[in-house]
């Protein structure tokens, strides 16, 4: 039963989505893994990331993927978490008020990827603001310590979060763009570690970024690329930005 | 499976996989002879073509309902090209379905083959609809682009487009030669053809360039030889596949050439002012569907409104 499930989820949802409704442009979609073990980590704006990356992945694949979610979000739904876990293959994660009780956090994680499949990570943790780079959370330089051979494959998604932005239930038909890069390894410090796939993920943001060549014109209320959503800023840029900025529900970014 | 198609119409699809594979064969010839060339793009390209060609003549020899699903689909695809590549705000995403939602009604206006709903729907309602909707709102800042972004994206990628589903619902009887699907043909692939003309003349033999700020690759001499091949091909062609003789044949050709120009431009400048090379990356070698329909956005309905004009009697 779960097999026919996961076959009606991944070709009458996730690649029909994804491929029509969304459309993505990938950018060095050969670079992503092709057989596990692996960690794929990309940034976070939209419930839609996972469907994203997912439909990248051959169906034969399916079966490895391992999207990473936080328990306290989803646990509340019951079937939704029931279908998450045994047709999406989610491994959800602790993410709040850990006791040592709990054990490892990581054990399910750590399993799967000894299990050979393909994890997938949002180390911001949340899906805060759209293409503007959180802090990282640690847990993905702890898992590639103890799975040092591991590839650790960055990607930068750009557009989901302006289709299905964190608060909306209606996503809006727009295109996504993928940037995958090469896969990183383990190389023996956590806190360098960390810093080399933030910047991994930061230059992948501006991969994409044509500059602005169209100078606006006089008068107009905002510059192209402020007022919209990414043209001509990189994500780091952005994350760079004065934090008296914030994302409110009048605009998708006020300055 | 070709009942749909007259004989004629069935030739002149032959006609266009010839051209196609003449081009494959040149191409091959041309990678084998210089494997270093600067024109690695054309296999991806043609390969576009191929599968462009296949769907749209398995579609055209479907019948009158495939044709328009997938000139709908094609409306849906080049405005979700145009909405993604324009500036929006959060609260615009309402104003963005609303859009959405009249791709079906207008195609629903040409299955019914309702004339008077089809021409006034965009420019009125559509009009009407998201300058309210905006207005409502309640955000002044932006209102103005954002208005008039949706507007002219809706009139080019909804109402323009769906003057091609518009000559596929025209009575087959007052086309005999080529029945409903012969004067889209006709229409698409004077426009297509002009487009690669264009582009081919510009490049071997292109000295001075109309708007080097808008369109590097846009010559005099490419639009002239392009605009010269077109009118005689529609010349020819006219009295096989339409109800247009030679003559009117020769106008038809001119204002396709220069309305395919002129779209093609218009595209180019949308692309320039966003800062962006291709609408997206669907059809490997050619960029976006905007890209590559945006020949056909002002000629399809510039000779839609020629035809009534001077064969369905000026209403339809």
């Amino acid at each position: 039963m779960i097999a026919v499930l996961r076959w009606l989820w991944f070709w009458l949802f996730v690649r029909p989505v994804a491929y029509v409704f969304l459309g993505l442009n990938s950018h060095h979609a050969e670079r992503l893994p092709r057989q596990g073990p692996a960690i794929v980590v990309a940034n976070h704006n939209s419930h839609i990331d996972t469907l994203v990356l997912t439909a990248m992945f051959p169906y034969r694949l399916l079966a490895r993927i391992r999207p990473v979610a936080a328990r306290d979000h989803f646990a509340r739904h019951k079937r939704l978490y029931w279908f998450m876990t045994n047709v999406m293959g989610v491994i959800f994660l602790k993410r709040r008020n850990l006791r040592p009780s709990d054990g490892d956090p990581l054990a399910e994680c750590s399993a799967a990827l000894a299990h050979g499949d393909i994890l997938i990570v949002y180390p911001e943790g949340t899906r805060g603001v759209p293409e503007r780079l959180a802090a990282f959370k640690p847990g993905i330089a702890h898992l590639a310590e103890r799975h040092p051979t591991v590839p650790v494959v960055p990607v930068f998604l750009r557009g989901t979060g302006k289709a299905l932005p964190r608060g909306e239930i209606v996503p809006v038909p727009l295109l996504c763009d993928v940037h995958v890069g090469d896969a990183l390894r383990w190389h023996g410090d956590r806190g360098a570690f960390m810093r080399t796939l933030r910047s991994a993920i930061a230059a992948l943001a501006q991969e994409g970024q044509v500059p602005a060549g169209g100078v606006a014109p006089a008068g107009l209320p905002e510059p192209a690329g402020s007022a919209g959503y990414g043209e001509g800023v990189s994500a780091l840029r952005r994350s760079n930005m004065v934090s008296s900025q914030r994302f409110d529900t009048t605009s998708w970014r006020r300055m | 499976m070709f009942d749909a198609l007259t004989p004629n119409v069935q030739i002149a699809l032959a006609g266009i996989v010839a051209l196609l594979v003449a081009a494959s064969a040149g191409v091959f010839v041309f990678n084998r002879l210089r494997p270093d060339n600067s024109c690695a793009d054309l296999t991806p390209r043609l390969r576009s073509w191929w599968l462009m060609v296949a769907t749209f003549s398995a579609t055209l020899a479907l019948g009158r309902s495939a044709s328009l699903v997938l000139l709908a689909l094609i409306s849906f695809l080049a405005l979700k090209e145009y909405l993604s590549l324009i500036p929006t705000r959060r609260i615009d995403r309402p104003l963005m379905l609303w859009a959405y939602a009249a791709i079906p009604l207008q195609y629903y206006w040409v299955a019914s083959g309702r004339y008077d709903m089809f021409v006034a729907f965009v420019p009125l309602y559509g009009l009407l609809v998201l300058s309210a909707r905006a207005a409502f709102a309640g955000q002044p800042h932006g209102f103005l682009r954002i208005a008039g972004s949706l507007n002219w994206g809706l009139l080019i990628t909804v109402f323009a487009l769906a003057h091609l589903g518009f000559l596929v619902v025209l009575p087959a009887a007052g086309n005999p030669a080529g029945g409903s699907a012969g004067l889209l043909m006709y229409l698409v692939f004077l426009a297509q053809f002009s487009d690669v003309v264009q582009y081919i003349a510009g490049k071997s033999l292109g000295r001075r360039r109309i708007a080097p700020r808008i369109s590097p690759n846009k010559t005099w001499e490419g639009l002239i030889v392009g605009l010269v091949t077109t009118v005689v091909l529609a010349a020819a062609l006219a009295p096989w596949i339409t109800p247009l003789d030679r003559g009117e044949g020769l106008i038809a050709g001119l204002l396709i050439g220069l309305a395919g120009f002129a779209g093609d431009i218009t595209v180019s400048a949308v692309k320039r002012d966003l800062g962006v090379k291709d609408t997206s990356s669907l059809l490997p070698g050619h960029g976006g569907l905007l890209d590559r329909v945006d020949s056909l956005i002002l000629a399809a309905p510039i000779f839609y409104h020629f035809l009534q004009q001077i064969h369905y009697g000026g209403v339809s």
